[in-house]
């Protein structure tokens, strides 16, 4: 597993107000290659879009503890100064946000938008700022494009909104491209047409994608690599194959479990009992750090309130954090 | 964007009908015969109807507003009880001297209420939020007549710096840019900016705040803009709602600075209306009033075209 784009080691999370801290990441370490897609897998709350926003450092700063290794593309990101920052974002790490209508400024068109980011980073003039904008539209397939550089937001459709999105992010080519569920807010037939879309640009230009996501069907549709994300850490890491068809962690197969897709005719769904747990300390301290999924695990034991599990096993990348994994391969 | 300027006129039309109807009604809301502010009780009964006839009282009522309404359409606002003279030309003087008064007090308070408002908005919970907020609910709080009467006695009677009677050293209305005229400006603009500044404040630390709280701040800062670039975004996107805010401030400070005026003995449509009041000189107050009305709704429809230019949604409906 080489990072040659993106090394992350120990990231760790954490909001802090007056009177409560949120530990919303404790301990993410992952590497993605050049032209890899790497899906993150998580329920809402299990800090999956605050792993993402880390790469770019776009948490509210005033109120994030931010610890651990980030690197992208060599650049140190936990340690770069705001202003370099600013420098890489947008330019070597752009990122689509899950809701197009409230990511886009409603009183500025998208021509405007997109040349904003191409004037800022590659300090071109405004025609050339434009006919960029123009070739953009058109990458990303939204038909009269010279029409719709001079449309409003709320003059779009979602669909054509959410290309817009990408549009921006693509406008100065990244080698990196973080996606937090950008196809959540979509029609379902839409949906699809978005995932098509960031699978062949991602193909074309052959960039690094982060893609964040609770639905199993579309991770299984664009990664090449699945990360499972619970209570600010990855519990499960594997290709496709493998986290979908073999899932060794008892959460994972919970969520298969709890997903409908092919060949589950006149099967039970199945829901994990209970609810993930509050990432605040709580009066009186952090408790002992255990195993996050024990409370609701049939196969917990005593062993598992032992200390967190180590991300390992004896299947090379695949790996889980579980000392209970499950060995037998699980068809689904 | 004719078309929603046209749109807009045209609901403003019924409006300034509304309101010319309701001034024209003030002479027979109020309790008696109009002919009574005219004539004294004892006039015998054929000067009463030669009297309604010359005045057009004898008329049915939608027929007196009709030629009443054609009358002010003109110019031609009728003749004050208490002086007998033309109203329009008293009026108008006092109109310029109000409009003075408001745009030097809203130069004031609406560049601090902007600054003090943004200031807040965009540090939320910091001490900077807390001054700035305090010194609003203190502008918004303290009487301004008796501001007026505090600056009074601390810059004119104590340090005797600035005048604190009048628009002018002898007393009459006109109003030029020079120092003579400027010094007596100072103290009632002060007292008359206080209020709008603090509400201003308070608004624009809303709408600052609520914009930085958006996800395309994130998407903005996500593209690598620096922060004029973002300031860019939330100038645009707050000045909608804080030109509203501002507009609405405006017609207040033109028809609501009666207090100040009178304080301050300032030649505005403040004191006009007082004295209207006091000798229940009915045709001056329905003039004033109507204007001032109209001052309000012509605002208004400003504030509401400024709003379109700017964002594109309010275009249409």
């Amino acid at each position: 597993m080489s990072g040659d784009l993106v090394k992350v080691r120990d990231l760790a999370v954490r909001f802090v107000s007056r009177d409560r801290t949120v530990h919303a990441v404790r301990g993410v370490d992952f590497d993605l290659a050049a032209g890899e897609v790497l899906c993150i897998l998580g329920e809402s709350g299990s800090g999956k879009s605050v792993t993402l926003r880390a790469l770019m450092r776009l948490n509210p700063a005033a109120r994030t503890l931010m610890e651990g290794t980030v690197q992208v593309a060599g650049r140190d990101v936990v340690a770069a100064s705001e202003r370099e920052m600013e420098e890489i974002r947008g330019s070597l790490v752009s990122m689509v946000f899950q809701e197009p209508m409230t990511a886009l400024d409603p009183v500025f068109t998208i021509g405007q938008q997109i040349g904003e980011t191409v004037m800022r980073h590659e300090g071109l003039s405004k025609a050339e700022a434009r006919k960029r904008a123009l070739e953009l539209l058109d990458l990303v397939q939204i038909p009269s494009a010279e029409r719709r550089l001079a449309a409003y937001p709320h003059e779009l459709s979602g669909g054509l909104r959410q290309r817009a999105m990408i549009a921006i992010a693509l406008s100065c080519r990244p080698k990196l491209l973080l996606a937090d569920e950008p196809t959540t807010a979509l029609d379902a037939t839409v949906q699809i047409q978005i995932l098509l879309l960031l699978r062949r640009l991602q193909q074309e230009l052959g960039m690094g994608v982060i893609f964040v996501t609770h639905d199993l069907g579309v991770a299984g549709e664009i990664a090449d690599r699945i990360a499972v994300m619970y209570a600010g850490r990855f519990v499960e890491e594997g290709s496709v194959r493998e986290v979908m068809r073999k899932a060794r962690h008892p959460y994972t197969q919970g969520l298969l479990g709890a997903t409908v897709h092919e060949g589950m005719r006149g099967k039970r769904l199945v829901t994990i009992a209970g609810a993930p747990p509050n990432l605040e300390t709580p009066p009186g301290g952090m408790p002992p750090d255990i195993c996050a999924f024990a409370p609701r695990c049939e196969r917990a034991d005593a062993a598992c309130e032992q200390g967190v599990p180590a991300l390992d096993g004896a299947f090379g990348t695949h790996r889980a954090r579980c000392i209970h994994q499950i060995a037998e391969a699980v068809t689904c | 964007m004719l078309i929603t300027i046209l749109r807009r006129i045209l609901y403003a039309l019924p409006i300034a009908l509304a309101v010319s109807l309701f001034c024209f009604a003030l002479v027979h809301i109020a309790p008696g015969d109009p002919i009574n502010a005219i004539l004294p009780p004892d006039a015998p009964a054929d000067v009463v109807d030669a009297v309604r006839k010359t005045y057009g009282l004898d008329k049915p009522l939608p027929v007196q507003f009709g030629i009443w309404l054609w009358k002010v359409l003109q110019g031609d606002l009728g003749k004050s009880l208490a002086t007998g003279r033309d109203i329009w030309p008293d009026l108008s003087g006092a109109l310029q001297n109000t409009l003075t008064l408001a745009l030097a007090a809203a130069m004031i308070g609406f560049p601090i209420g902007i600054v003090l408002g943004s200031l807040a908005g965009a540090f939320r919970g910091t001490w900077i939020d807390r001054a700035c907020v305090g010194t609003a609910v203190a502008g918004v709080s303290v009487p301004h007549y008796w501001l007026g009467m505090v600056m009074v006695v601390i810059f004119s009677v104590t340090l005797n710096w600035l005048p604190s009677m009048g628009a002018s050293q002898d007393g009459s209305g006109g109003w030029s840019l020079d120092w003579e005229h400027l010094q007596h400006l100072v103290l009632p603009a002060i007292t008359l900016s206080v209020i709008p500044m603090g509400i201003v404040t308070r608004t624009l630390r809303g709408i600052i705040g609520e914009i930085l709280g958006q996800d395309f701040i994130t998407t903005l800062r996500g593209k690598g803009l620096r922060r004029p670039g973002v300031v860019v975004h939330v100038i645009k996107n707050a000045a909608p709602q804080a030109l509203s805010v501002m507009g609405l401030q405006l017609g207040y400070l033109m028809g609501g600075s009666i207090l100040v005026e009178t304080v301050f003995a300032w030649p505005g449509t403040g004191l006009l209306l007082n004295n209207a009041i006091f000798q229940r000189d009915i045709p001056v107050l329905q003039s004033t009033i109507l204007v001032l009305a109209m001052f309000f709704v012509a605002l208004n429809l400003a504030v509401d075209m400024a709003q379109s230019l700017i964002d594109p949604r309010m275009r249409r409906a």
